[in-house]
């Protein structure tokens, strides 16, 4: 017995969700390979404040937050070659600090203007064709630049200085999975808000690790892994009547227990 | 023409001096050992040599589009990532005989499936080596090949890298953790002590009684002795002491 309403209701978000799956898998990898999981929380908060510098000057939403993210990665990158203090205490104050700023600018437009809550917990349900487009578009284009630097992404990731001495361009790479995390950061509001943007990137990749034997291998299992989390996640959100951002995540969240379990 | 060379080489991190005034040259197809005592700036001096590091003053000269393979003391690789042996050795763009080849070479075939993780010490050192030379180096630069390898396997090893030089007529620059041991074909010696303490040349093992007695002769002709005596002094912290400054006497 199908429902074919509630299908048709369903397809944009499960569209929109498996679409972000899909690049959130590789890009996940390497957030895992390069300890970048507190740098994806940053991303995300640093997102916030770009929705509503993007309100505030009427542009779009999506590539605000592309920009605020592009932002602060830039100023996460001044403060590491200037600053004695470690990594992750500049991204504390850089995460917090956009965090913060983010909130002030939300409270001071109308309330009518902003969906805060939408924000900061997603609102798969409300995807339209636009969006749709949007993932698919940005989605294509960060799978693109992976697959087309891949050896020298995935050398970095192995070891800075052989990298380096091998003439890869370190420095540039580093800048360059900074914008792509920026950007899936980006798309990926409307699926699971900020609040739980990271654990889309982290989780998959986390269960694909024990599953796998290389790297490429850990790429692609990490986006089978998001796929079925979002379809999953999606069901289970009209089946339960619960959040659907949450619901994907949980449901991410399972297939690594599982993992777990696999000696 | 050489393939590398350094100028009054100055490096200091937060006021400390690391390295000062250091004069340095290797051409093509020479084996150079650096040594010295922990500290000394061993593994800094290479990063200067191969562009890791910027020195504060003096000039670093390469040749335009020199090739470099450099095996790491260790390497950096998160275990968040899966990665074979293999897989390793082809990220480098090498045809899979060239691989092939290599295992061959360095006795890792049986390594191949491995991940790179759950490899022993030196087993990794071979790994490092092979994928260093799968890039066919003009330069390979060896930072403490042999650390927790024993003397039979250092001599092995040096066997290995010196026939290197033949296969690819690549200029070999090697740290040693051994003050007096190095190898046989290394043409000069660098002694370092955060200045250039003396550049010299080996002389061969075969020749002491001592350490053939040792280790016997098939180790002996891998093996070189570095006989040295300073014209100085170092206190506790690397100053010189009694700096009259003429050269290191060789026996």
């Amino acid at each position: 017995m199908i429902d074919f309403d509630l299908l048709q209701l369903l397809l944009l978000p499960l569209l929109a969700g498996i679409g972000i799956a899909l690049v959130a898998g590789p890009l996940g990898a390497f957030v895992v390979w390069r300890r970048m999981a507190y740098f994806g929380d940053t991303l995300a908060h640093s997102a916030l404040l770009g929705v509503a510098l993007g309100v505030i000057a009427d542009w779009n939403l999506t590539v605000s937050m592309m920009l605020a993210g592009v932002f602060i990665s830039l100023a996460l990158w001044q403060l590491q070659n200037r600053s004695p203090l470690a990594s992750d205490t500049l991204l504390g104050i850089l995460s917090h600090s956009a965090l913060a700023l983010g909130l002030v600018c939300v409270s001071l437009l109308s309330a009518k203007r902003i969906n805060l809550f939408g924000y900061l917990f997603g609102d798969l349900l409300t995807v339209g064709y636009a969006d749709i487009a949007v993932i698919y578009l940005a989605g294509a284009a960060c799978l693109a630049v992976l697959a087309y630097c891949w050896r020298p992404l995935v050398m970095a990731a192995i070891d800075e200085d052989l990298a380096r001495v091998e003439g890869y361009s370190v420095e540039k790479l580093r800048l360059l999975l900074m914008v792509l995390m920026a950007t899936v950061v980006a798309i990926s509001m409307k699926l699971v808000g900020v609040l739980l943007i990271t654990a889309l990137l982290i989780i998959p990749a986390a269960a694909a690790r024990r599953l796998t034997h290389s790297p490429e291998a850990m790429a692609i299992v990490a986006s089978m892994v998001g796929v079925l989390s979002v379809i999953g996640g999606i069901f289970s959100s009209v089946l339960f009547d619960i959040p659907a951002g949450p619901a994907v995540v949980l449901t991410a969240a399972f297939v690594f227990m599982a993992s777990l379990i696999k000696k | 023409m050489s393939l590398l060379s350094l100028q009054e080489v100055n490096l200091s991190f937060n006021q400390r001096t690391v390295l000062s005034a250091i004069d340095f040259s290797i051409g093509e197809a020479e084996i150079c050992t650096i040594i010295g005592p922990n500290g000394a700036g061993k593994s800094t001096l290479v990063k200067i040599m191969i562009g890791l590091l910027q020195p504060d003053s003096g000039q670093v000269k390469r040749q335009a589009d020199l090739r470099i393979g450099y095996v790491p003391q260790k390497l950096h690789l998160d275990r968040g990532m899966p990665l074979n042996v293999k897989r390793f050795l082809a990220l480098t763009g090498a045809s899979k005989q060239e691989v092939q080849a290599t295992f061959q070479q360095f006795d890792i075939k049986h390594l191949a499936t491995e991940q790179i993780h759950g490899l022993s010490g030196g087993e990794l050192q071979r790994v490092l080596l092979a994928r260093a030379v799968l890039r066919k180096p003009q330069l390979l630069v060896l930072d403490e090949p042999l650390q927790g390898v024993d003397v039979i396997g250092q001599a092995k090893l040096y066997r290995l890298i010196a026939s290197l030089r033949e296969q690819l007529n690549c200029a070999i620059i090697m740290v040693s953790h051994d003050l007096h041991l190095v190898m046989a074909q290394t043409d000069s010696v660098l002694c370092l002590n955060q200045h250039v303490c003396c550049h010299g040349e080996p002389e061969s093992v075969s020749r002491h009684p001592e350490y053939l007695r040792l280790f016997g002769g098939a180790v002996a002709e891998d093996l070189a002795v570095y006989t040295h005596h300073h014209d100085h002094q170092h206190d506790l912290h690397g100053n010189i002491l009694n700096a009259d400054h003429s050269a290191c006497s060789h026996d």
